[in-house]
């Protein structure tokens, strides 16, 4: 192995650390169906198939699951002939 | 159409995993559509090694019950355009994958990819003969110890038997892959020669890849090896394969082998 690039490589094991402690935290957090997440994500699906028939393919869902937050992106595709109604939802 | 690669070999921790990253980076890299899928329902680590944990939204199962899309399951990796991650469900059990879901599953992202590559779970229960079933090419995880070797001829013979090509009566492509092979101890003598795992198990050689920190290293910080140092000894040789996959026919030096000039030509053949 080069020698050179043996000392220019800082320690990995921090990150190690740092990404499973997030990890976790979420993992042990959501036993069962208690993910605070999970539910809002079901739920707002839910709320949003009550007023109009989703196309999945207009629907995207993002997590971001952080160490103090963690974020939620729904962006919903709503045609002009699904309602009266026309918002955006994120 | 996309070729549907299984990663398998019976045991536990011998690097399925690790190999299904980097060869789908290192085939990524080179500008192919690449999605790898995870199918250890339960025990998921393939969106970790990717480093792509926090970014889960939906599951194999998720699209297989119907919940989501593939289009929403999918993840791109955020290094390359061209990568994606199918992630395993992890609070879910083994049953929830059927045969009819994967199938279809299977199906779509053929049509979209170039490369589909499963990553099998340990054992040849369910998730891994699913993982298989749809295989074009099987890539037979292997390390040069004896516990190791006999559970990858297991395999051989479950891919020889239980896959969708071998009920066809057609034969099915496998390529054996030797990983975390240390050229110390293979020097000394307390290792399985390549020769004789080869001898054993008598499939063609994808390559060797060399025991190396760097491969600790990479899933440290949420990569696969070929993107986190694509000049380590482990980079090199996953790109290699990588290249082995796609056809071309490169020589597989073996590490830390000493090699004469004659040796360089008539090398060992590759897969």
């Amino acid at each position: 192995m080069n020698i050179f690039r043996f000392f220019a490589k800082s320690d990995s094991a921090p990150a190690a650390r740092e990404r499973l402690q997030v990890l976790l935290a979420h993992e042990r957090a959501s036993v069962g169906d208690s993910d605070l997440v999970k539910i809002l994500r079901d739920e707002i699906m839910a709320v949003i198939a009550k007023h109009m028939q989703i196309d999945s393919e207009k629907v995207s869902v993002k997590m971001e699951r952080g160490a103090q937050v963690s974020t939620l992106a729904v962006d919903v595709e709503i045609p002009f002939d699904a309602g009266k109604k026309k918002k955006k939802a994120a | 159409m996309g070729k549907v690669i299984v990663v398998t070999s019976g045991k536990g921790g011998v690097g399925k995993t690790t190999s299904t990253a980097a060869l789908g980076a290192a085939l990524a890299q080179g500008g192919a559509k690449v999605v790898v899928v995870d199918f250890d329902v339960g025990l998921r680590n393939l969106d970790l090694v990717m480093g792509a944990e926090r970014r889960v939204v939906y599951d194999l199962v998720n699209v297989i019950q119907g919940d989501a899309k593939l289009t929403q399951a999918l993840i791109r990796d955020k290094r390359l355009q061209t990568l994606y991650l199918l992630p395993a469900s992890q609070t879910r059990d083994k049953d929830n994958l059927t045969a009819e879901g994967v199938e279809k599953v299977i199906t779509a992202l053929r049509k979209n990819f170039d490369w589909v590559i499963c990553d099998s779970p340990a054992g040849i229960e369910r998730g891994a003969t699913l993982a298989m079933r749809h295989a074009d090419v099987a890539i037979v995880v292997t390390n040069p110890e004896v516990s190791s070797v006999r559970d990858s001829d297991r395999i051989i013979g479950l891919l020889d038997s239980k896959t969708l090509k071998a009920e066809r009566g057609e034969q099915m492509e496998k390529h054996l892959l030797l990983t975390r092979y240390d050229a110390n101890r293979a020097e000394r003598g307390d290792m399985l020669k390549v020769d004789d795992v080869l001898e054993i198990l008598s499939i063609p050689l994808l390559g060797i890849i060399p025991e190396s920190m760097d491969v600790l290293r990479a899933s440290n910080v949420g990569a696969p090896v070929t993107l986190s140092d694509d000049r380590s000894p482990p980079a090199l040789a996953y790109f290699d394969a990588a290249r082995r996959l796609n056809g071309e026919t490169i020589p597989v030096a073996v590490p830390g082998e000493k090699r004469g000039f004659f040796g360089k030509f008539f090398g060992r053949k590759a897969a």
